[in-house]
């Protein structure tokens, strides 16, 4: 049984039970919450659709309550992938999907927090993209979506995936290593391949700020969505290459962890340091 | 912790504490009333007061009062729904001594009177707790079917109220204790493994010494 606070146990009691990594997740939580698994499998099932609803309901009209935010998503699709441009089509595609998303959510659409409302594109922006270009099944999406939910909660249990807590490696960085695991799973890579593009995820977002503009979920959080997108594949191809994190994942968590409770108040989620301290920012201070 | 506190909730952005949190407690607020509020006072406190217009956590807090879940796509057009379904409301700022920075009071009033003030923390994820109920303290999340007994501050209440729950086999969880002074009156709040029910809530109302009896139950949603 997967207890939830390490990597390494996760794949150590994962090589010793027999079961694929992402069915021993949903058992070990089935047992821990008492459900039953196609309960959790019909959960699972329903945050999936819910993820590709938020991505079809994106207007590029829309606007946030403070008008800082809307209109990138559509920008981004209009400019389009062509191999004329920088990133390509299927980079392009990511990040049009990690704008879109986090603009729904800034705009008061429903979205699945992954792990939070701030984070909730990274995962979709990766996932439906990579779904769709290599044609994988429903179930395998389902699967991937369990992948990268054990991941996120041993990084919940070790580190933290709370931007007021441990800044926002701990939100965009957390989606981002979910994520990097999930691609892993989704591209066939081993247990190992997947712990090494957690770790490589975090790390490479370690330290990220959360600093607010207004203390809204707008600026940079939307943006930042699309580094977390962007993060994720890159951990994913370096680990499916072989490459390996060399501080072992676990210990990547809790310098995770130490970072974040290093970091100054007016870095976490107040929306008094950073980009909200900036002249621009503070026009959009709250008033007292 | 499970899964689905990692992946989810499905919600109406653009902040699980400030919008889905605030849902809550307003589904909160109005489960214990009973029914829907005809008016509402509703004071923000610390980041809800100085953050809460930019994320719509006043149009979140109205859309949980009038029973809307916090995946509702109406979360951010409650306030015209209010005006419809005949809600009155009322916005301020408050100052409330050693809670969550994220917290509200509500004054709730129905249409045949009965009233009701709670005070409820969002702690993230879109988790919440009731911390204060007609001004005494609790602490309670309406994550179990919740039983709010008023009674006068005499003895044999408890156990008369826990008999009945007893005689309908119904689990106590956690049994919390408030008064406002000796022989005034008191507070009991019973979380408990399966609900109550109409005639439970019935049969306690009608106990010596029981002032008002509220109850909340998790309502059931797409996704937990």
């Amino acid at each position: 049984m997967i207890d939830f606070t390490s990597i390494q146990q996760m794949l150590e009691d994962t090589k010793t039970g027999g079961l694929p990594l992402w069915q021993n997740i949903m058992v070990s939580d089935c047992a821990r919450q008492g459900i039953d698994r196609t309960l959790s499998w019909g959960q699972m099932e329903r945050l999936l659709d819910a993820m590709e609803q938020a991505d079809r309901d994106y207007r590029d009209t829309d606007r946030s309550v403070s008008g800082l935010v809307g209109g990138d998503g559509g920008r981004m699709a209009r400019y389009g992938g062509g191999d004329d441009t920088l990133c390509g089509p299927f980079l392009s595609e990511v990040m049009a999907g990690a704008l879109r998303m986090g603009e729904c959510n800034a705009c008061m659409k429903r979205i699945v927090a992954a792990p939070t409302a701030g984070s909730c594109g990274v995962l979709p922006a990766v996932l439906l993209p990579c779904g769709r270009r290599f044609g994988l099944p429903r179930e395998q999406m389902i699967r991937a979506l369990y992948v990268s939910a054990g991941f996120g909660m041993v990084i919940a249990n070790r580190a933290s995936i709370s931007g007021a807590e441990g800044g926002c490696q701990a939100e965009v960085g957390s989606a981002a290593a979910m994520a990097a695991a999930a691609l892993v799973f989704l591209m066939g890579g081993t247990d190992e391949m997947m712990a090494n593009a957690c770790a490589m995820g975090v790390k490479n977002l370690l330290g990220l700020v959360c600093d607010p503009v207004g203390g809204l979920v707008e600026v940079p959080c939307v943006k930042r969505n699309v580094i977390g997108a962007m993060d994720a594949l890159s951990a994913a191809q370096m680990a499916l290459a072989g490459i390996t994190s060399r501080v072992p994942p676990d210990q990547v968590l809790d310098a995770m962890r130490e970072v974040g409770d290093a970091l100054p108040h007016s870095l976490k989620e107040t929306g008094k340091g950073g980009l909200a301290a900036t002249p621009f920012g503070k026009q959009y201070a709250p008033e007292l | 912790m499970n899964l689905f506190d990692i992946l989810g909730p499905v919600m109406v952005g653009p902040s699980s504490s400030h919008t889905a949190g605030a849902v809550r407690i307003g589904q909160l607020a109005r489960a214990l009333l009973g029914q829907q509020p005809a008016k509402a006072e509703i004071l923000l406190h610390g980041s809800f007061a100085s953050t809460g217009k930019g994320h719509g956590t006043p149009q979140a807090l109205v859309a949980g009062l009038l029973g809307l879940f916090p995946d509702d796509p109406r979360v951010p057009d409650s306030f015209a729904l209010a005006a419809e379904r005949g809600l009155e409301y009322t916005f301020g700022t408050c100052v409330l001594r050693e809670v969550h920075p994220n917290s509200a009071l509500l004054r709730l009033t129905a249409g045949d009177g009965g009233k009701i003030e709670v005070g409820a923390s969002s702690l993230g994820g879109g988790r919440v707790k009731v911390f204060r109920l007609d001004g005494l303290d609790t602490s309670f999340s309406g994550e179990l079917p919740t039983l709010v007994v008023h009674n006068t501050d005499q003895p044999g209440c408890v156990s008369q109220v826990t008999g009945v729950l007893a005689r309908r086999g119904v689990n106590v969880a956690t049994l919390q204790l408030t008064r406002g002074g000796r022989g005034g009156s008191a507070v009991m709040v019973i979380e408990c493994d399966q609900p109550a029910g109409q005639e439970a809530e019935a049969e306690i109302r009608a106990l010596p010494g029981i002032l008002k009896v509220n109850s909340c139950v998790p309502e059931q949603e797409g996704l937990i």
